[in-house]
């Protein structure tokens, strides 16, 4: 199937959620068991690679910065914007995108696989709407906040990792986070956050929700939604970078 | 009842259904049999709107499905109970839940009158006690039992089933298609049966429709059949030697030459 099929077949499934809810305390459930499900679900990992994130950031920055005339501080400044205008909002992204991406392709599979799609279907249920418009909801309320706990998680690390090895004392780093902070930074990196989230969610949620045969496919569009979302995700970075920073 | 005419159905070049049109009808088990690939899950898929026809009509009681507007199609929708094959019950949901699903989102009730439905069909399908079970803790007549409380806690006006004894022993067969015949009667739905079974086609035929690679080329009762001279309804119906001395034994059994006293309900208690 080609490029433009399924691009094409992509933008019919956007078309077909936006339908009014058979009852809307049923997809209000659906959307809080999506926000647990991928919100919490990800806390894990992403509390564990934001950390150490931040900490290599750190380690790296300091060993490439030798110069006498630079100050300890710009260590500080340099974890703090590379935090929070790439390694937050994109590595952690790309990251989610293997583990809530995989999961929705696999779940939504598996319902088309055993009909339970189609029984959603003959009971008069929109499946689009009822499957995947929460999930994309619960997307892009809960991704934006684990990638701003990411950031300050990334910038605690630096912190952690400067101080631990001596790199730079714990109170120029503090100041060097306070030193030519850019609050737009933070607001470009929620534009990419969404984006992103909305990104991990659909594309998933189009490989799932369309897949045929049996297990092997499943695990095969699985993969496949991964590998897009990812790519999806890098192109996006670069567009936004240049709408957004130029 | 439903009633459709001249369905036909072809996927890229193969045609799997030609020119077919039957009627349905109320309080009635309508069987569509055939051999695997014959068209008839393609034909049940058409008649519930899973698999859009290329030619042909479809009616239920004289409104014409397959023209109605998406408002119209969702209401007639939850008249519509469906048994899938694999049950396709929620894995993530336990039995009550299961069953609940459909209230939940349609059903005008409260909590407890919702709880007094699911027991109300749980017990009609003999599922007492099995409320807080998961899909995958219960065997496969189980969860068709499931399956079937799902699709008539809403008091649908039609049932469909897909191969509703797959997979299943004969003897939990027979239960299951003694309980599709039974609710049929009770709310006198039309219930469209897929299958390939022969103890139900024997059984609760009793609106027949033999698909032969896509095109109908039978349709009668289960009485009729014993007595058919349709060399490929025979020849599929009848594949073996103990079923073709069932059929000789059957047609005697109708002539009055030999009494059969058996007893279906003592059989299955």
């Amino acid at each position: 199937m080609g490029f433009f099929t399924h691009f094409g077949r992509y933008l019919l499934m956007l078309k077909g959620l936006m339908s009014r809810p058979e009852n809307m305390r049923m997809y209000w459930k659906e959307f809080m068991h999506q926000c647990v499900e991928i919100g919490i679900g990800s806390l894990g990992i992403v509390v564990l690679i934001s950390v150490f994130m931040g900490a290599v950031s750190a380690v790296q920055t300091a060993y490439q910065l030798v110069s006498p005339i630079i100050p300890q501080s710009t260590i500080a400044q340099i974890v703090r914007d590379t935090v929070i205008l790439e390694f937050a909002p994109t590595i952690v992204c790309i990251v989610l995108a293997g583990v809530v991406g995989s999961k929705i392709a696999s779940e939504l599979g598996n319902m088309r696989v055993s009909e339970q799609i189609d029984a959603l279907e003959i009971m008069g249920i929109n499946s689009k709407a009822y499957l995947v418009m929460p999930k994309i909801a619960a997307s892009l309320l809960t991704i934006p906040l684990l990638v701003i706990l990411s950031m300050a998680l990334g910038i605690w690390g630096g912190r952690l990792a400067g101080t631990f090895s001596g790199i730079l004392p714990a109170d120029v780093y503090d100041k060097g986070l306070l030193e030519s902070f850019v609050p737009y930074n933070v607001l470009f990196a929620m534009y990419k956050a969404v984006t992103f989230a909305f990104i991990i969610s659909s594309i998933p949620a189009y490989y799932g929700y369309f897949v045929k045969g049996g297990a092997l496919e499943i695990g095969r569009s699985s993969t496949k939604s991964v590998v897009v979302s990812c790519v999806m995700i890098l192109f996006a970075d670069y567009v936004l970078a240049a709408i957004f920073l130029n | 009842m439903i009633e459709f005419n001249h369905i036909r159905k072809s996927f890229d070049d193969k045609i799997v259904l030609e020119d077919i049109s039957h009627v349905m009808e109320t309080g009635k088990c309508n069987l569509i049999i055939g051999s695997s690939g014959s068209g008839k899950t393609v034909l049940q898929k058409c008649l519930v709107g899973l698999i859009v026809p290329d030619h042909g009509e479809i009616n239920y009681d004289g409104s014409s499905f397959l023209d109605m507007e998406d408002d119209a199609r969702k209401n007639l929708r939850q008249q519509i109970g469906m048994l899938f094959q694999g049950s396709a019950l929620f894995d993530s949901m336990t039995v009550e839940q299961n069953v609940k699903f459909p209230l939940d989102m349609f059903a005008s009730m409260n909590h407890a009158e919702k709880q007094k439905r699911v027991n109300e069909v749980l017990e009609r399908v003999n599922l007492v006690g099995a409320n807080k079970k998961y899909p995958a803790e219960i065997s496969g007549g189980m969860k068709k039992r499931v399956g079937i409380a799902r699709a008539i806690v809403l008091n649908p006006k039609y049932l469909f089933c897909d191969e509703p004894n797959s997979g299943l022993d004969p003897l939990t067969a027979l239960v299951i298609d003694k309980l599709i015949l039974d609710i049929t009667k009770e709310f006198n739905m039309t219930t469209v049966i897929n299958t390939h079974d022969m103890n139900s086609v024997m059984e609760i035929g009793e609106n027949i429709l033999y698909l032969a690679d896509g095109k109908k080329e039978w349709s009668g009762t289960n009485q009729e059949i014993i007595f058919s001279k349709n060399k490929l309804l025979n020849s599929f119906i009848f594949a073996s030697e103990f079923l073709r001395d069932a059929k000789d034994m059957r047609m005697l059994e109708a002539r009055g030459k030999i009494d059969n006293d058996r007893d279906m309900d003592a059989l299955l208690k």
